[in-house]
Formats: structure tokens, sequence, C-alpha cells
């Protein structure tokens, strides 16, 4: 018997309603990667990706792909963490996310942390595609082995285009397998927890944000476009996460009640 | 193609600045995290297939003729870091200076009217490479290679590291950079075909956010 992972994908558009609001003409998910819409105030919508499975575990294929619309406002979080583990069929597991964001819209994708459990393999790629005048909050966390743990081999892309011009290109390989050097003093020396926020907005074509080094191991720094990134290594889950709210609260798009 | 460029090229002694930089190294040894020739080699190793196998692709593909524009801003994508674009910047410029008189050629003429401010040096390293008659394998080994001697001779003045020990890491890494210089060629060979986001984009959060840290000291020895 051969065993072939789970293929999964979720598809979200978000278009403005005429009325002020968003709504979601399309909202497909399945299995790992089921969707639901939640209630929120004001003129977004929200979305959960909920997972009614376990995974992604060697071999299996998800794809989400997301899209604001002209003038729509598009949260998407996830209920809990992402696990990679290691699975029965053979390869690498993938987890593709696609990210379109059209003029005069907002997308924020601010997931739960994906966590490399020993003994996975797992290959992500975040592609945020930006028209002029869009604006993204995009935040990524990942978590090298549960508790006292060693990681699974992990590799993640994060590619940031605005305009057709590429703002932000970064691999990160880690875990057992990856290129030498990944978890020694240039990389990230120890640390289990790294994470990206990205913060596009057309406003900072004008007025960039200042570097600013966060304590000891992270710093906010703009990029040669209208968008900010904040790169951050840590010991854990939990003190990346803090700081990373710290930062969405100081630059103004912290979680609204 | 001369092999005799090549050496003239790489040599540490060839005047384009960057004796002035430690590749993050300072930072890394007034955080504790070089303390030793073991430290230095696994530091060396993780800036090798990180910003050193970037560098060593951007270099190939200048040097086998793609728009430098199109490379200047690839770099800059992959390197968040205010900081380091600045300092790659300014080697790129230094290195143009002298790379002009050296191997006089239109194209290195060009970049400078087009880059008053300077590209980014890996760029300017793959087309005085071309100017030199040199291959692009022969770029992206000079650039791979600087890509670790920096931090190994910072750490010697920083650390008063014995030299034969700095040297010594230099030659273990020497198989594994030129395995980094070979897939950075063959990435740069597909830049053509798939345009830069062929290029490798791998990264090194620690080189990124201490760069920042290191740019703030009041008193440094090194520029970055």
């Amino acid at each position: 018997m051969t065993v072939t992972g789970v293929r999964a994908s979720a598809r979200i558009v978000a278009r403005a309603d005429g009325r002020g609001g968003t709504a979601l003409p399309v909202l497909d998910g399945e299995g790992p990667l089921a969707l639901r819409r939640t209630r929120s105030a004001g003129p977004e919508a929200k979305v959960m990706v909920v997972g009614a499975m376990s995974g992604p575990l060697g071999g299996d294929r998800f794809t989400v792909t997301a899209r604001a619309e002209q003038g729509s406002r598009l949260h998407i979080g996830s209920a809990a963490a992402t696990l990679a583990l290691p699975g029965q069929a053979k390869g690498e597991a993938r987890y593709d996310v696609l990210l379109h964001v059209a003029g005069d819209a907002e997308l924020c994708w601010l997931p739960e942390q994906l966590i490399s459990a020993h003994g996975s393999d797992l290959r992500i790629t975040t592609r945020a595609e930006l028209e002029a005048g869009a604006r993204l909050v995009l935040r990524e966390e990942q978590v090298l082995g549960r508790a006292g743990e060693q990681p699974g081999r992990l590799t993640s892309r994060l590619t940031v285009r605005i305009a057709g011009r590429t703002v932000l290109d970064q691999e990160l390989a880690c875990g057992p397998g990856a290129t030498g050097g990944w978890d020694g003093p240039a990389v990230l020396a120890g640390h289990r927890a790294v994470g990206q926020l990205i913060v596009v907005r057309p406003e900072f074509a004008q007025r960039p944000v200042r570097a600013q080094v966060l304590g000891e191991c992270a710093a906010l720094v703009p990029l040669t476009g209208p968008a900010a990134l904040v790169s951050a290594v840590a010991p854990d889950a939990l003190r990346l996460r803090r700081l990373m709210d710290e930062v969405l609260t100081q630059l103004g798009c912290g979680e609204r009640p | 193609m001369s092999r005799a460029a090549l050496l003239v090229l790489a040599d540490g002694r060839f005047p384009a600045g960057g004796h002035a930089h430690s590749g993050g190294a300072e930072a890394a040894v007034k955080a504790g995290r070089i303390t030793s020739a073991a430290s230095l080699e696994d530091f060396c190793r993780g800036r090798l297939h990180t910003a050193g196998l970037v560098a060593s692709a951007l270099a190939a593909a200048a040097a086998l003729g793609v728009e430098p524009r199109e490379l200047d801003a690839a770099a800059d994508a992959r390197t968040p870091s205010p900081a380091l674009r600045t300092a790659a910047r300014r080697l790129g410029r230094q290195l143009l200076r002298a790379a002009r008189v050296t191997w006089p050629s239109a194209e290195l003429d060009v970049l400078a009217r087009e880059f008053p401010k300077g590209a980014h040096q890996p760029v300017v390293l793959g087309l005085a490479a071309r100017a030199a008659g040199l291959a692009p394998e022969d770029a992206a080994h000079c650039a791979a290679y600087e890509s670790v001697s920096g931090p190994a001779t910072a750490t010697v003045r920083l650390l008063s590291l014995d030299p034969f020990d700095a040297t010594a890491v230099l030659a273990r890494l020497a198989p594994e950079l030129d395995r980094v210089a070979d897939s950075a060629v063959e990435a740069a060979r597909r830049v053509a075909d798939e345009g830069a986001d062929a290029l490798p984009a791998a990264s090194a959060p620690l080189l990124e956010v201490m760069a920042e840290a290191h740019a703030a000291w009041p008193v440094r020895l090194f520029a970055s």
C-alpha cells in the first residue's frame, strides 16, 4: 500500500459589501484547513482557520489562498498552533500561503505559531502580493520543537511584493539536515523561537519607521518600500509572542476588542 | 581568463576597504557568542550558508551579465537591516573606485553613473570580476570567501585569537565554501530564465538584528 499525504486547500475572497462592511463571497476550506467566519465589529470580516485534523504530516500539501479585493478589510487568524509532525507518507510536507491585497484594501494574516516537532520535515512558503496602496499586517512565528524536544526540519520562505517590486525575500532553514551553522552564533544561537512581523502602509513611503532595537534579539526596521519589518529571535514561544504583541500595539495594529 | 587576476581581486590587500568591516563578528564577540576558534568556525559556517550564499549568487549573476539594477533590488529585499544595506553600498562604492582603476571597463563606468551612492558590494564584485576577464565561478568563490575571511581576521583583532587558528578555521571551511559557490552559480544561471526570484534568499536573523544594535554603539572598532 502506498501512503500518500493529505491534500487540503482553503480559499478566501473578501469584497466590500457596499454598506461599509466586508462580505466573504468565497469561504472554502476542508479538513485541516476548515474555516469559520467569526463575529467582528466595524468594517472588517474576521475568519478563523479552525483545522479539524492535525498536521501537516510528512507528504501533506496544504494551500491557503486569500484575496482582499478593493476596499475590503480581511482579518485571518487561527484557532490553535499548527504542529508539523512526522507522517507515514514519504517526503517533506508543504504548506503554501498566497495572499493578494488590492489597493485600498487591508489584510491581516495573524496565525498562531507553527511548531516544528521532532522528526517532522516541512517547507512553508508565504507569498504576499500587494497592489500599490494596499495595507498588510503579517506575522509568522516558528517554534523549534515542543518543550524540551529537538526540532524537526523546517524551511520557511517569506516573500512580499508591492506593486510588482519585491521588498522582502527571506528564507530560514533549520533543524536536522539544514545547512551548517543554523543554530550557531550567526543565525539562531540556540534560540528556539523566531518570528517576523511585516506591516505595509502607503504612508510609510513618506514617513518610514525609524530603525529601533527591541530588547536583546529583535529589531524594527524600515524596508526599501512602504513597509516595516520586525525580526526577532527568543528563547521560547511565550517570550516571542510577548514581544510581537508589544510591537503590534506600538504600531497601532494590536488586537481590537 | 587569467588565474592571477583572481588572486589580485581576492587578495585581502586589494584596496577596497573590507578590512574596516567585521561581518557581524564584533557584535557576536561582544554578546559572548564568539569566544574561541570553535565558535568562530560555527559563526563563519552560519554566515557562509546564509549571507555568503546570497552574496555569492549575486556576484555570479552580475558576472554573467544580469542587469545590475535588478540584482541590486534583489540584494535590498534580502537585506532587511538598513545598517547592513548602508554598509554593503559603502563597500560597493569603495570596491568600484578601486576596480575602475584596476580593470577599466565601460560597464563599471555605467555602474558608477547609475549608483552614485554605491551598489551592493557583491553586485560590484561580480562586475569587477567580469571586467577582469574572470568567470562567474570566480566571482562566486570570491564573494563566498569574503563572507568568512572578514569575520575571521576581525576576530583575531577582537579576541587576540591566534592568527594560525583563525586561518585554520578558513581552511576547514574550504570544502563547504566550494559547494556554496557551486550552488550560487547554479542559481545565478537560472536568473536569466526565472528572474531574480531564482536567487537564494537564505537569511540569518541574528546577523540582521545584531547589525542594528551594533550600528547604534557609540564606540566600535569596525564599521559593521
